[in-house]
């Protein structure tokens, strides 16, 4: 059975269509991850979820039951987000409890609840505490903790970690994922942060002008995106693109031709122009050259050390083109490099719909 | 390091403690300041005069005899037509006036601004442009009306007629007041509280409305002072037994039979002045904070 279903949902502000007919289907205890950049409609479809927001066209199922038109409190959800929105003038203890005391819950219940969170979530010392007197992390952990005493089917998080300084924030990705695997809940996450998705998720939903461009496994997602705006949208430091064209002897960028033999298509390549991507971490370098189809020298234009990696500026067959190697090996500016490209490697995209070939 | 030659700039930047600019503009809000303080004076020292000595005209100077009679007289025996208590009368009946007014716009007021800012229901826009539109009509042009819609539900010339008027006018500027200050407050608050299983009501009163101290202090400050210095509504819509202080006083002031009390009128002045003015020194700072709170997001 699957956790949450959407159905055909749309939603428009007057003439803006703002989502448009999604279909998703999410599986019992899966986390599911909505990334796009800002604006693509992401925390909007998790308000739609939420039932924060009325939709305008579709259904929306979660545990087998249609709840398009419930009330937020009875849907089975609880959210996360990324103001951390607790109320300021309830202790920590308060912030947890509303929301049972508002379904009329006994209180023995309501302590045994908030009790067992606080242990899930180490903040038994902070109950007695106001939101204004605990850091950032702690703040969202009660706000975690909110949604975990109301033993909810489905966490929604929006952004949950976006207001944290990077470390604190790699931190809690970390216990979010250990939490996801001790509680098992289907949880619903939204990003911009691709870093956050790739680890967390399950599966990752991209998502751009209200649509989703591709729904899949995150290697699935880096190895094989479905056209151009997602295999741009993830890996960082992204994707080089070159203009291109498949003829007899194989790709043709600018001056340089490569056999793609080894390149897996999803269809027979037509003879034809092609936009051709490249990750900066998968231009050979160093020993690896001696293994690629086609090498060649360039000249480094511009180095950006790293620590572990430098990412060096190149042109290669008329293109700007970056690519990345071994933070220990010694390179000046100006000097030459030898790199080397595989088929298996490239990614092809159709030079007018931008979908993968 | 090299040596720190004692010539060289080092430490904190010296402040010069006189300089001309601090000058000019020290001596300007001083002079302001006695400009406008020089009224209160002499309402002050003059109704500590006695008659007599009112009468040599000298305004400015202090009562060589100090007395507080003509605030005694003022408060409790000062005559207006057939009534000798004074302006106590007048201050307990805007006290009943007063509390009611100020409570039951303020509650109904935060109630509205709490539906448009949140539930956007609806002609929402429309409804807050109406109510704004409200906020623009003068006072005298609904005078009469206002007469007549009283006189018909049984409520001219009854207090509660006139706490229901000054609700009303209360209203368009004190829903504005709310609806911005809970618009600049965190939506997420809000979805959170829904989230959570909480009602129109439950996430007004538990939520919200504890977060809302500095703008319920500035609309009490407003509505305070507003209804307290009425004079207009308070003639029209009482009868001379229910009337508000501020009629009061301007019934002993121009009582048109013998000698002009002015040490009595000026105590019965300050007397009636004393409310705002109290609400004003303690709640100053509140007051410019509350309203730049409110102010910042429309």
């Amino acid at each position: 059975m699957h956790s949450v279903s959407v159905k055909d949902l749309s939603l428009s502000f007057g003439p803006v269509e703002v989502l448009q007919k999604l279909d998703i289907d999410i599986n019992d205890g899966e986390f599911l991850v909505l990334l796009g950049s800002s604006g693509c409609g992401k925390s909007t479809l998790l308000n739609c979820i939420a039932g924060l927001l009325d939709i305008t066209d579709g259904q929306i199922f979660i545990k087998g039951r249609n709840v398009t038109w419930d009330e937020p409190s009875q849907r089975g959800i609880g959210m996360v987000f990324q103001s951390y929105a607790l109320y300021p003038q309830m202790s920590v203890e308060g912030n947890l409890s509303f929301g049972l005391k508002n379904a009329k819950m006994p209180a023995a219940e309501i302590s045994k609840r908030v009790g067992r969170a606080a242990e899930i979530l180490q903040i038994g010392p902070l109950l007695k505490r106001k939101p204004a007197a605990l850091s950032g992390g702690q703040r969202q952990r009660v706000a975690i903790g909110r949604a975990l005493v109301r033993d909810v089917d489905v966490f929604l998080f929006d952004e949950p970690l976006s207001n944290l300084d990077a470390k604190l924030r790699a931190d809690l990705r970390v216990e979010l994922k250990q939490l996801h695997r001790q509680l098992k809940n289907t949880m619903i996450y939204v990003t911009h942060d691709q870093v956050e998705a790739m680890t967390l998720a399950d599966r990752i939903a991209i998502m751009r002008d209200g649509s989703i461009q591709q729904l899949a496994k995150p290697d699935e997602i880096y190895n094989r995106p479905v056209n151009r705006y997602v295999a741009d949208f993830i890996g960082s430091p992204s994707m080089n693109f070159m203009q291109g064209s498949i003829g007899a002897k194989g790709l043709t960028i600018g001056d340089v031709t490569l056999s793609i033999d080894g390149y897996k298509s999803a269809t027979k390549l037509a003879k034809d122009d092609v936009i051709v991507g490249v990750r900066p971490e998968h231009v050979a370098t160093g020993n690896d050259v001696a293994d690629a189809v086609y090498c060649t020298k360039v000249t480094a234009d511009l180095l950006e050390p790293m620590g572990a990696d430098t990412l060096v500026w190149t042109k290669f067959a008329g293109h700007e083109m970056r690519f990345r190697m071994d933070g220990q090996v010694r390179l000046e500016e100006g000097q030459e490099v030898e790199i080397g490209l595989s088929p298996e490697n490239l990614h092809l995209f159709d030079k007018v719909t931008e979908e993968r070939l | 390091m090299a040596d720190l030659a004692f010539k060289d700039a080092c430490g904190p930047r010296p402040k010069k403690a006189f300089t001309l600019p601090n000058f000019i503009i020290y001596t300007t809000l001083t002079l302001l300041a006695i400009y406008y303080l020089a009224p209160l004076y002499v309402m002050i020292v003059t109704s500590l005069k006695t008659m007599p000595e009112v009468r040599l005209g000298n305004v400015f100077s202090l009562p060589q005899e100090v007395t507080i009679e003509p605030w005694i007289k003022a408060w409790a025996t000062a005559c207006t037509g057939l009534n000798c208590d004074g302006l106590s009368r007048g201050f307990w009946n805007s006290v009943q006036i007063l509390v009611p007014s100020v409570v039951l716009s303020i509650a109904v007021a935060s109630v509205n601004g709490y539906a448009l800012a949140f539930w956007r229901f609806k002609g929402a826009n429309l409804l807050f442009t109406i109510l704004l539109f409200g906020a623009f009509i003068p006072y005298q042009v609904m005078l009469y009306p206002i007469v007549m819609i009283l006189r018909d539900i049984g409520l001219y010339g009854d207090v509660w007629g006139l706490v229901i008027v000054h609700s009303i006018f209360g209203m368009p500027i004190l829903t504005l007041l709310f609806r911005n200050y809970f618009s600049s407050l965190p939506e997420e608050l809000f979805k959170a509280a829904r989230v959570d299983g909480a009602g129109f009501w439950r996430i007004l009163i538990r939520v919200l409305l504890p977060m809302s101290a500095p703008i319920v202090v500035v609309a009490i400050i407003l509505q305070v002072t507003g209804i307290w210095n009425d004079f207009l509504f308070g003639v029209v819509y009482t009868r001379p037994e229910s009337y508000p202080m501020t009629v009061q006083l301007n019934n002993i002031v121009n009582s048109t039979f013998g000698e002009k009390e002015y040490n009595v009128n000026m105590a019965a002045t300050i007397l009636t002045g004393l409310v705002p003015l109290v609400v004003y020194f303690v709640s100053g700072k509140l007051f410019v904070r509350g309203i730049a709170a409110g102010a910042v997001k429309g």
